[in-house]
């Protein structure tokens, strides 16, 4: 059982102070400078009209774009591990490269890629559809890298073993794979859907950025910050985060759920 | 749910696929061609959303021959932005790797109050914009912010160079490790560390000998991608650095100072050496791997 | 339990190892940064100028001024610039893209209230509001009144990500004044024009980079800007409008002492018309008459300055409040009549 008691103070002390540095205190000052209004102007800023169809915008693209990450990233993952193709490596290795390139070029090469004159017929610039191409880019490595260690892990002979007893495919995926691989799906799409929500750079240049249509919420922070209309920048903030945050509570719980009540 | 959606696709693609089984499909050319659907429906999503955009990058970068490409990398802004990201990662990265795999033993294998919200917490920095990080970082570390004036004193700058830069870096970077590690600890289950610890081992033996061999390809992805978002990150390292050139500014904000001043190929060659070294990382790390494992093995 | 403790503590001192590791380079580059010696300027710079400083920077070193001075030098978009200086940025020299980014630091003590008493009232470089459009000019573009023709999709930086952007803006409306038209008139006008807006991108550079990739019939842009672009072959072309604002770029040196007197010496180059003549040849318009190169600039009849709308304080609080401003509200009366 190791860690069963938490680890020495001296351990958790440090964790703490890492985090408080890293997360807690920088947050803390922002609310602290955006609360200055109170509460009405909380309120306020976060029914502004504007602001209400960029949260909810971004909300219903990061839902669209998690459900694709879960599936596509569960069978990149499934194809990285188990099966074997020339050139098997080199696809593994491309998989990360979204976080590594810089949003900027990320944007104008998927521009020139999916806007006008698209050498692959395929034109969804200053759309929507733009948005949730953007953001499927940017996120994903995360359910990939996420159900790809587990997949290594599990026993394959949990599955040859069900499979001679006579158990279809459909059957091995999901009462051996799916329950395994749950909690890393989960962990991944959680990651996902916080990241789509704060995304930024690689939307910019894609989506055309206009207000009502097109514009995410943290578009529409980045402007209200040039325009020192923090309180307003904050609270939009806050908004999203903690949408972000009940999501990813809810996805623990029912990882939980799962792995209590599956296993 | 959406997972098992995705195991009816690829049996129905796998039976239409090219390579279907001629004749009476025995249960093995069957589940070749389930593995074949399944395989062109990856690589086909793959090929639209990562392999067209990165080979554009490539395409764009050495179409004009390689002497552009080499009067890009040579130039002096460069070459100090590519020794800083790769100063900030190495910073970075070690210390969200030590932090993750803490974070994960202590979510994972602690039993303790306040435990879910501490796993929310790790997340956090996740779902804020980088520019209202980088802003967040002003206001508690800057001249006017809450420490600024005690910073001053001790004669410590953070925000405008490198250690708000590394700062910067670290939360933006901070969850992969904790959690890509995470659902490893509880597949891998602690059966054979108890038997470890019943037959004498030390907590770090255990560790070093059990946990570890156990969860390291959750470490690994953790690392690769925590050093790949560590050195493609703009936006909260834009705005604490100060973008000072041959000072504090990095690949990425190279690429960004290049492109606004219509220097496409030095954008794109900047941007090269960053996938560069997020490949070299993935390398490194499955070599570091594999020997870990020989030597467990041996 | 005692083992348990050993691998924690493992843990303890491997990290804490690497939180030296911080705070060493934190003590590390804190000598560094503290410039200002005098033979060492740091420049911060609004994004647009950077290609002209490149030429600017080596031809004030060949001045006996400027010998031996090194430079370090950031760009980055205006209001940020303004901010970070605010906050704690270095700088000896600030070149920004309008007015009010100076006057914030200001405010905050870095720079004297007399910053702009001087020949060129503290602009360092001139550009016009240009109408950017397709090679052979498709669609008949000559002035504002063809951007709110029906089915003329136009390319417009959001003003409220991008400082820049609204000096278009306001080279709409103004123009819309000196035709004879009331505020109210040109405000419909406003609201037109935004109907036929497509793309607002964040920055001028990105909504240059929308408009070529094919993205709109006219890009709202400075002229500086499209010269550029022409130079570097670009299918484009432009059109100056009969009546357009004058943009005007502040430039001001930060602190007092030894470094602000070379800065100083900078921005005298600057403005002299030796420096001129470069700024010229980068497309900009001079601040001082008898440079040469200012000839081949066409001069729109109608040229006006943001002073004819009574100045940036006014136009900022009246035009781009987020919560009352004209373009604030016709933003949103567009959306409401186009969301979804």
């Amino acid at each position: 059982m190791v860690g069963a008691r938490g680890g020495s103070v001296l351990g958790k002390g440090l964790l703490g102070i890492y985090l408080s540095v890293l997360v807690l205190l920088p947050v803390a000052a922002l609310l602290a400078k955006s609360g200055t209004g109170g509460t009405s102007q909380f309120w306020r800023e976060i029914s502004n009209p504007e602001a209400v169809a960029a949260i909810k915008l971004t909300l219903i693209i990061s839902a669209i774009v998690v459900l694709i990450n879960a599936i596509f990233g569960t069978i990149i993952a499934w194809v990285l591990v188990r099966d074997e193709f020339p050139g098997k490596r080199i696809v593994n290795a491309l998989i990360d490269l979204p976080f590594a390139l810089p949003t900027i070029v990320a944007g104008v090469v998927l521009l020139a890629l999916y806007g006008k004159g698209s050498p692959v017929g395929i034109d969804v610039a200053f759309t929507r559809a733009a948005i949730v191409l953007a953001l499927l880019f940017v996120t994903l490595p995360f359910v990939v890298r996420s159900v790809q260690p587990v997949l290594h892990e599990l026993d394959v002979s949990m599955e040859e073993a069900a499979e001679s007893l006579g158990a279809g495919p459909l059957t091995v995926l999901r009462r051996i794979v799916l329950p395994s691989l749950a909690p890393a799906i989960i962990s991944g799409v959680a990651l996902s859907f916080a990241r789509a929500v704060g995304e930024f750079g690689s939307l910019v240049l894609i989506t055309g950025n206009l207000p009502f249509k097109t514009e995410v919420g943290s578009v529409y922070v980045f402007g209200q910050i040039q325009n020192e209309n923090l309180p307003a920048a904050a609270a939009v903030s806050v908004v999203l985060l903690v949408a972000a945050l009940v999501v990813l509570a809810a996805l623990t719980l029912l990882s939980r759920w799962r792995s209590k009540h599956v296993l | 749910m959406s997972s098992s959606a995705s195991g009816s696709i690829a049996l129905s693609s796998g039976s239409t696929g090219r390579a279907a089984p001629r004749g009476a499909p025995s249960a093995d050319g069957a589940a070749r061609a389930r593995k074949l659907g399944v395989r062109t429906i990856a690589l086909g999503y793959l090929a639209l959303l990562l392999l067209a955009p990165v080979a554009m990058i490539f395409y764009r970068t050495f179409e004009h021959g390689l002497t552009p490409v080499w009067n890009a990398v040579s130039e002096p802004n460069a070459q100090h932005a590519f020794w800083l990201s790769l100063e900030i990662v190495a910073i970075a990265v070690p210390l969200n790797t030590v932090f993750g795999i803490g974070m994960a033993l202590l979510l994972e294998r602690g039993r303790f109050k306040g435990k879910a919200l501490l796993g929310l917490l790790i997340d956090l920095p996740f779902a804020i914009s980088p520019v209202v990080i980088g802003l967040a970082l002003v206001l508690a570390y800057g001249k006017t912010g809450w420490l600024g004036d005690w910073l001053a004193e001790n004669g410590i700058q953070v925000i405008f160079s490198v250690p708000g830069m590394v700062i910067a870096t670290a939360i933006v970077s901070l969850p992969f490790v904790a959690r890509e590690t995470i659902p490893v600890l509880r597949e891998l289950g602690t059966d054979a560390e108890q038997a470890a610890s019943t037959l004498g081992a030390s907590g770090w033996q255990t560790f070093w000998r059990i946990t570890l061999p156990g969860i390291r390809w959750g470490v690994v992805y953790g690392v690769v991608l925590t050093t790949a978002r560590a050195l493609g990150e703009f936006g909260a390292v834009s705005i604490v650095s100060g973008r000072i050139e041959g000072e504090t500014q990095t690949l990425p904000l190279y690429v960004q100072a290049r492109f606004e001043n219509f220097d496409i190929t030095g954008a794109y060659t900047a941007a090269v050496v960053l996938a560069l070294l997020a490949f070299a990382t993935l390398v490194a790390m499955n070599l570091l791997t594999r020997r870990t494992r020989a030597e467990t093995i041996a | 339990m005692k083992k348990v403790v050993m691998t924690k503590n493992t843990f303890a001192v491997i990290f804490s190892v690497c939180a030296a590791a911080i705070g060493l380079s934190a003590c590390g580059s804190s000598s560094s940064s503290s410039g200002g010696s005098g033979k060492s300027l740091t420049l911060v710079a609004y994004s647009t100028p950077q290609a002209a400083f490149e030429k600017l920077i080596p031809a004030f070193q060949a001045t006996p001024q400027g010998k031996g001075v090194s430079f370090k030098q950031s760009y980055g978009p205006s209001g940020e610039q303004s901010r970070a200086v605010s906050n704690g940025l270095h700088a000896d020299v600030v070149d920004f893209s309008l007015e009010p980014d100076v006057e914030r630091l200001v405010k905050a003590g870095l720079v004297a209230a007399d910053w702009n008493r001087n020949p060129t009232r503290g602009f360092v470089s001139n550009s016009v509001a240009v109408i950017i459009v397709r090679k052979g000019n498709p669609k008949h573009i000559t002035g504002w009144a063809d951007l709110v023709k029906p089915g003329v999709q136009v390319v417009t930086p959001n003003p409220f990500t991008s400082g820049g952007a609204r000096w278009n803006v306001m080279a709409a409306y103004g123009a819309q004044v000196r035709e004879g038209k009331t505020p109210a008139q040109a405000q419909e006008y406003l609201k037109a024009l935004f109907h036929n807006v497509v793309s607002q991108d964040s920055s001028a550079r990105n909504a240059l980079q929308t408009f070529v990739s094919g993205r709109g019939d006219a890009l709202i842009d400075y002229e500086n800007e499209a010269i550029t672009d022409k130079q570097k072959g670009e299918p484009i072309e432009y059109v100056v409008p009969k009546d357009t604002i004058l943009i005007e770029n502040p430039i001001a040196a930060v602190g007092k002492g030894a470094g602000a007197a070379t800065a100083q010496k900078f921005i005298d180059y600057l403005v002299s018309p030796a420096g001129q003549a470069i700024w010229a040849a980068q497309g900009y318009r001079p601040v001082i008459s008898g440079v040469a190169a200012a000839a081949k600039f066409p001069n729109p009849p109608g040229l006006f300055t943001i002073g004819a709308l009574g100045g940036w304080p006014k136009v900022t609080k009246e035009f781009f409040d987020p919560e009352t401003g004209i373009v604030t509200k016709i933003e949103q009366s567009q959306g409401v009549s186009t969301a979804k």
